[in-house]
């Protein structure tokens, strides 16, 4: 590294690389990804580029990396995905690896995670209304006797 | 507040809008008739708070000069839904921007902080500002 030319990056560029790098992992997550070359351009060392990421956003790109295939995953339980199935859509190789960075992550385990959902779902097909406040049925006219319709105006 | 409605013009754009560009987590997309659903979103950081995707329709409760008045107005962008408070504007900004955010304003500063302004697929506009707006001035 050339320590001789300094060179003055407007702020703004810092931002942008640092922004590129997150969207990175937003959209690659469940790749293998190399995060040792993510921020590998001349002038811009790689610790000073973690330290800024972590500024930005609170934690490191590989920190950032597992919270977001957890968030993830997350999400494909709350859709009905079964837990390996979850597991390997995030980019995980093994289950074991995946279900103890999940219960860490999250307070508890993958699967009752996935079975509170589940049954929270079923509950919210059978009884939509209840999800609703009360105030927007009516003025809406979503209320069990008027079956959804819309009054003509 | 637990609640709160943001008019909008088309659910579909709108869940795209608040979803996948602004990065809110749906919470409930039940359908409820024809063309319209209960949809609601909220801040990652705020579960508690739900944001109503609420469709502007001629129906019971928009008779269609009301419905047509309030579509214009928001069109206009008349209305400013509220602040929207973010760790960094410089990143959040960058970010946006990157994802198809319409920005009415870049990070500037005003007497009273940093702020920029965007709008949302309907015309709906935020205050972007960042934290430290707030704090308790010395």
């Amino acid at each position: 590294m050339n320590t001789a030319a300094t060179y003055q990056y407007p702020r703004i560029y810092l931002y942008r690389r640092i922004v590129q790098a997150k969207l990175f992992i937003d959209t690659y997550y469940a790749e293998k990804i190399d995060l040792e070359n993510i921020s590998d351009e001349a002038y811009f060392s790689k610790f000073h580029f973690i330290r800024l990421f972590k500024t930005v956003y609170g934690k490191t790109p590989h920190q950032y990396l597992k919270a977001t295939r957890i968030e993830k995953a997350k999400q494909l339980l709350r859709e009905g995905k079964p837990v390996s199935d979850a597991c390997f859509l995030v980019g995980f190789d093994s289950l074991s690896s995946f279900s103890g960075l999940f219960k860490r992550t999250v307070g508890q385990s993958a699967s009752v995670y996935a079975a509170y959902h589940r049954q929270h779902k079923e509950q919210k097909a059978k009884t939509p209304l209840a999800f609703v406040p009360g105030c927007y049925a009516y003025q809406h006219g979503w209320t069990e006797n008027s079956n959804f319709e819309e009054t003509d105006q | 507040m637990t609640v709160t409605n943001i008019h909008v013009l088309d659910q579909d754009s709108a869940y795209d809008f608040y979803v996948n560009k602004l990065g809110f987590i749906l919470v409930d997309d039940i359908p409820m008739g024809p063309d319209t659903r209960w949809l609601t979103v909220s801040p990652p950081e705020q579960p508690d708070l739900q944001l109503v995707l609420f469709p502007v329709k001629v129906s019971k409760m928009f008779p269609k000069e009301t419905a047509d008045a309030l579509i214009k107005l928001i069109k206009q962008g008349i209305f400013g839904c509220g602040v929207l408070t973010c760790n960094d504007i410089f990143a959040t900004y960058e970010e946006l921007k990157a994802k198809g955010v319409e920005f009415i304003k870049p990070p500037t500063k005003e007497f009273y902080g940093t702020e920029a302004l965007f709008k949302d697929d309907s015309g709906n506009y935020f205050s972007l500002q960042p934290l430290n707006n707030f704090d308790a001035q010395s």
